[in-house]
Order: C-alpha cells, then structure tokens, then sequence
C-alpha cells in the first residue's frame, strides 16, 4: 500500500481522539487531578470515622475539594486518615476537620472548615482540629435503649 | 470412539493448539523485535482495525450507555437514589462494558476479518510468496496486524467509554429530567483511577492482546482450501470472544474490589 497523506491524518485523529478519550477518564472522571505531583497531602486523626472510605470526598461549605487518599490505624489505635485536596488551596493551620454524613443513610464524607490564622497548611502538614463521626447506630441505641441495658448483661440470681 | 476417550482426544487437541498458539506468539514476538519496524503498514492497520471500527464502536457506546443510564434509573428511582445513575453508570462502563463490549465488537468487526485475510493468503500460497522473496510473513503479514489490535484496542474501549457516558446523560438528564451536575459528580466521585480506569486499561490491553494473537494464529494455522477461510473466521470469533469473557471474568475477581 501506498503512503498516503489523508488516511495518515485519519489515524492521527483517531490516535489523539482515543488519548483524549483516555485522558478524560483518568483525569477528570477517575479524580488523578487531586493525587498528582504536586498534590496536597493532609493528615487528620480522628477517634472514629465510621463509613469513610478511601476516595471518599473533601468538602469545604459543600464544594468538593478533594479526595481521602488512605486510612490507617496510628500506634495509639486511632485512625489516622490521608487527605488529598486541591494544592491551590490555602488553608489556615487551626482548619478543623470534620466527618459527616450527607443526608441521613447517604455517604460520608471529611468537612473541612477555613480556620483564621494567616499561616497555611502545607503539604504533609497535621490538621489538629477533627471532630468524629457521628454513629448513627449508637444514636438509635441509646435512643431505644436509654438506660444504657444491653444483651450481655449478667443473668439474675434466682 | 467412547465418549471417555473423545474427551480424552478434544483435551490433547485443545493442550496442542495451547502450545501452539503460545510458540506463535513467541514467534511473533521475536519478530517484532528484528528490524525493520513495518511503520507503513502498522499505521495501515490501524486505520482498517482502528478508524474504520469507530462507527460501530461509538454507535453501540451511545447506545449501550443510553440503556444503562434508564435502566438503572428505573431500578434506582424505586429507592429514591435516582442520583445515583451516573456512579452505576460509570462503574459499570469503566470497568465492563467499555473493554468487554469494544473487544467483542472489534472481534466480530476486525479479528474475523484478519483471520480471513490471512486464511486466503495461505489458501492462495500468497504467504509461500513472501517465503520465496525471503521475506517472513510472520514479519511482514502478521505482525503489523497484530500490533495493529493490541494499539487500538485502548483508544477504542476508551472512546466507547466517552460515547456511553454522553449516551447516558442524555438519557437521564435530557429525557428523564435528571439534575446534569448531579449525574456527572456521581460519576466523578465513585470512579477512582487506580480501581477503575487502570482496570479498565489493563482489560483493554489483555483483550487486545488475546484477540489479535487469536486472529493471526487461526488465520496463519488455516487449512489451505476455501473451508479453511470459513473455519478460521468462524474459530476466532467463537474462540477470541470466549476468551475474552473468561479473562475477564479472572481479571475482574484478580482485580478484587
């Protein structure tokens, strides 16, 4: 077969199309934007995170601004959660974190909230502020069963 | 013949064409290796596998993304979580349908039409040809059809992918009167790229890798006569498209998550 200038342009665009289409799906769709080089890394450990998975989102005032990276278990046995946000981000160093639930069964996910200090967070750096998930289990529980009585509690003498 | 020992023969059978399949593909890939490339007639190929399966790759993107965006609307409204339409929708395109349905169309489309090829290539001795020019078919016909595939394979998942992502909005935005914000951060925060696009990828490029060394071994493997051609065709379809299917079942429980 021949060289040919046309058919060769055709599979030019074909090539970028796909890459493209690629490019989309990793970056846009698949969240690549937050991890990246050059990405914001925060930490924030808190007592209990409930549902809070990996890639669950970032807030601030409802506007999603990144993802949590991993979720681990620090040497004091609590949960020691990776945050990748936004590196345009400024955030002020006493910004709270917090985790919350959107709508009553919906997903969790990490609320941030801008503190006041003129200093920002950088990258790598603690957020000491975190409030816990609220366990809406816990709550049914103490709510039918105020008094704190529970199935194992001891079998009465006869 | 007892039925034990027809059994016993299809299992010999099917261990010899795995073992040849395999020296084929060794073969294949030793001469991808040796110079010269066969630019000219690897981007012929992927014009012929590549652009000219795009209609039908993006038509049935289109509409497989449109079915899935008002099927699982309809299932997910019973509970309230119409919302939640574009994450099924993304999860499954990305992570299924996109590679599986592109590779079984790109089989039925390309594959069979590369086994063809190459099957009348050796009923007509064309193939004797180049081995009296010196030149090795294996270089010279298979192999830039091979690599061809294995190129497109990506670029066409992904582009279905894109294609029933729109086709899925527009089900559910336009026709059923889905929130378009709402569709796409469903989307965007349930896809992950490491779980999801990178399965997607590897799926893509295990399929392109399954399919093109299918299609070149049945058509180079062919019987010399007319009947040779029609069973090729038949084999890579029926054989590439059940491969594609069990790899992606063991990709997919590989995979986890």
């Amino acid at each position: 077969m021949q060289p040919s200038p046309a058919r060769d342009l055709v599979v030019g665009l074909f090539v970028l199309a796909g890459l493209a289409a690629l490019a989309y799906l990793s970056i846009q769709v698949g969240g690549m934007s937050y991890t990246g080089p050059g990405g914001l890394r925060l930490y924030a450990t808190f007592e209990e995170v409930g549902g809070l998975r990996p890639r669950s989102p970032i807030a601030i005032a409802g506007v999603k601004v990144g993802q949590v990276a991993a979720i681990d278990l620090d040497p004091e046995l609590r949960a020691r959660v990776a945050l990748d946000v936004d590196p345009k981000l400024r955030l002020p160093v006493d910004s709270s974190a917090r985790i919350m639930t959107s709508g009553l069964l919906g997903d969790q996910f990490v609320a941030l909230e801008p503190g006041a200090e003129e200093e920002v967070l950088t990258n790598g750096s603690e957020i000491d502020f975190t409030e816990s998930a609220i366990s809406l289990e816990g709550l049914i529980g103490k709510f039918v069963n105020p008094a704190g009585l529970d199935e194992k509690k001891p079998a009465e003498p006869e | 013949m007892t039925p034990i020992q027809t059994l016993g023969f299809r299992t010999l059978m099917l261990v010899a064409h795995l073992g040849r399949l395999g020296i084929f593909v060794g073969r294949l890939a030793r001469a991808s290796v040796l110079p010269p490339s066969r630019m000219r007639r690897f981007v012929d190929e992927v014009f012929d596998i590549g652009v000219l399966s795009l209609p039908i790759v993006c038509l049935s993107g289109a509409t497989v993304g449109a079915v899935l965006g008002f099927q699982s609307y309809v299932a997910l409204a019973r509970f309230g979580a119409e919302g939640s339409v574009g994450a099924v929708v993304g999860i499954a395109l990305i992570r299924e349908f996109g590679p599986v349905l592109t590779a079984l169309l790109v089989t039925g489309r390309a594959g069979s039409a590369m086994a063809a090829e190459i099957a009348s290539m050796v009923q007509t001795g064309q193939l004797d040809g180049l081995r009296m020019m010196s030149i090795d078919p294996m270089h010279f016909v298979v192999m830039p059809k091979a690599w061809g595939m294995l190129f497109a394979m990506p670029l066409l998942s992904a582009l279905f992918i894109v294609f029933a992502i729109a086709g899925g909005y527009g089900v559910s935005v336009t026709l059923l009167g889905l929130d378009p914000g709402t569709y796409i951060s469903s989307l965007e925060t349930a896809v992950d790229f490491h779980d999801d696009v990178m399965q997607s990828l590897t799926k893509a490029l295990v399929f392109g890798v399954l399919m093109a060394s299918i299609s070149t071994y049945r058509g180079y493997t062919s019987e010399p006569t007319s009947a040779g051609v029609s069973a090729a065709t038949t084999g890579t379809v029926v054989v590439a498209s059940v491969a594609v299917l069990l790899f992606d079942y063991a990709l997919t429980t590989l995979w986890g998550v």
